[in-house]
């Protein structure tokens, strides 16, 4: 991968000055290719990372897992993306195995989300089945831990 | 023990020990650790924590037993592994039951090849500024230190006519440390040829500490050993601290010819008898996927090089690009202070910890070693602090 991407994707904060530096490259150079990736769409967007666990967030977030049987034309996609569109639906990904579509789904309670499993996305043509999972704890989320552990000291000058 | 009225316990200290100062590391480490909040860039070790399939496999280990003494070479199954990861990173054979033993660190490695090569008053040759514990190895073993001095006109590497200069008929070993530490310079293949070259004109012996030859930038690393007739008079010295970030894990090895390898392990046998054996069986993990854990930390390592490098570019502070460990030398002579004072008050006044460059032998006056062996937030915090510092020296 691109290596600016790389470093946008630790911390998309970063300020432009200091990535020129990391790159070795000038400041110019790195806005000008942010914005070139946003325009062709590589960089779809920037979000905070939060754990809201701590925040006492209350919302309710679910794996569910569907089955569908796939069109003569356009095989899965068409339900896919008619399921993701839903503004319930945090992210959606086609999968291997017993499922063939894998979403994360977000409400206010259980008992939203269960009634928009029951009548928004059970009803879509094609779905045969769903599955849902509804999450208890995130211990890690894009690769950042939910907590941080002790750090175990290192002495502060060694040869 | 009752001691002569006359005879102070100093007194009773061997006086080729008593006569060896302590690290200047040491003294600094004393201060440092007396304050708070300070950003260290005086670390030589990698900040990542050991990969974690890594301690995974130690934790493993002990759950399985291993507690034990293993062979005084080392598990066979590590050696055997050493060997293979040698083969293809070196490029060198060695015979995993003849040619390989696994130390406590490199540290023990060098102190147990200079204690099996060298004879009393024989002359050992090696380069400054270099790693601390060269000069008093060379001491503690009856031999006579001569440093070479590397300067940063030429990159802080060594050539053949720095090593004539200071060559004898009793100049007996060389030892070298490339890419190096505390200056970040990594040798090019004409220096290497003629290093090999100078030896075998001489007939040394070649200790090499390729500690840091993994973490080469822009380049790879040039092992002495790729020379032809290098194999048999050198021994290379080499372990998982840096490139896996197992220091705590005190794990070395030297590889070379039997005879010398069986000398070094007759000294290791009746001190150390072996290296621990959860260290070892972590470091049969750590070369089950060398790649790709050498080369994440080596592109952060990378990274932060370049942001070093550039922001001592806006310090107006001569430095040699550093080609390899993760150490930057830059120069702060042009700012009127011997370095070991620079580096007092920059961590009074900013709380910055870098280590004088005099630590590293007497040449190394006029430069500073900044680690960047540190997270990133840490150093961009660090060098707007020392831009600060060096901003109010100029006034």
């Amino acid at each position: 991968m691109n290596e600016l991407l790389r470093l946008l994707m630790i911390n998309a904060r970063e300020s432009v000055e200091n990535l020129a530096k990391m790159l070795d490259r000038t400041p110019d150079e790195v806005r000008a290719e942010i914005a070139d990736l946003e325009k062709r769409g590589i960089i779809r967007g920037y979000q905070a990372i939060l754990n809201e666990d701590a925040l006492g967030n209350d919302r309710v977030m679910a794996i569910i897992e569907v089955k569908v049987t796939p069109e003569r034309e356009g095989g899965f996609n068409h339900v896919a993306m008619r399921a993701s569109r839903f503004p319930e639906v945090v992210s959606a990904h086609l999968v291997s195995g017993q499922a063939d579509l894998l979403l994360f789904v977000e409400g206010r309670t259980l008992k939203e989300v269960a009634t928009f499993v029951s009548e928004k996305l059970a009803p879509l043509p094609g779905v045969t089945a769903t599955t849902t999972s509804f999450l208890l704890k995130t211990y890690k989320k894009h690769g950042v831990l939910m907590e941080t552990p002790d750090e175990y000291e290192r002495i502060q000058v060694s040869p | 023990m009752s001691m002569n009225a006359s005879r102070s316990a100093l007194d009773c200290v061997a006086h080729h020990v008593r006569n060896v100062p302590r690290s200047g590391i040491r003294d600094f480490f004393d201060i440092v650790s007396t304050m708070r909040d300070v950003i260290s860039l005086g670390v030589g070790e990698p900040d990542f924590d050991t990969p974690w399939h890594v301690r995974e496999a130690a934790v493993f280990a002990l759950e399985r037993g291993a507690t034990h003494y293993t062979s005084n070479l080392g598990l066979l199954k590590l050696r055997q592994a050493i060997a293979r990861y040698v083969k293809s990173f070196f490029g060198v054979e060695y015979d995993p039951e003849s040619e390989i033993l696994v130390t406590v660190g490199v540290s023990e490695a060098m102190d147990l090849a200079v204690r099996a090569l060298v004879n009393p008053g024989d002359e050992v040759l090696y380069h400054e500024p270099c790693y601390v514990s060269y000069r008093p190895l060379v001491t503690f073993a009856h031999g006579t230190p001569v440093a070479v001095e590397t300067r940063m006109e030429e990159g802080f590497r060594l050539t053949r006519s720095m090593l004539e200069q200071r060559a004898s008929h009793r100049t007996r070993l060389l030892i070298l440390n490339f890419p190096n530490n505390p200056t970040g310079a990594a040798l090019r293949e004409q220096e290497v040829r003629e290093i090999a070259a100078f030896a075998i004109d001489r007939d040394l012996l070649v200790l090499s500490d390729e500690i840091y030859s993994e973490l080469t930038y822009g380049r790879r690393h040039i092992s002495l050993l790729s020379q032809p007739g290098m194999r048999e008079r050198t021994i290379l010295l080499h372990g998982f601290s840096k490139a896996f970030a197992m220091t705590g894990f005190r794990l070395g090895y030297a590889c070379g010819p039997a005879e010398l390898i069986e000398a070094m392990m007759k000294i290791h046998q009746y001190t150390m008898l072996c290296a621990p054996v959860l260290s070892q069986e972590a470091a049969i993990e750590a070369l089950k996927q060398p790649d790709r854990d050498v080369a994440e930390m080596r592109e952060e390592y990378d990274r932060r090089r370049r942001f070093i490098a550039a922001s001592f570019r806006e310090m107006d502070l001569p430095f040699v690009m550093p080609e390899g460990a993760f150490y930057a030398f830059p120069c702060v002579a042009g700012l009127g202070l011997p370095s070991k004072e620079f580096v007092l008050r920059l961590l009074k006044e900013e709380k910055v910890a870098a280590v004088h460059g005099t630590a590293f032998g007497a040449c190394g006056e006029g430069h500073i070693r900044c680690s960047y062996a540190t997270a990133m937030e840490d150093i961009k915090e660090a060098m707007a602090r020392m831009a600060r510092f060096i901003e109010r020296l100029q006034k």
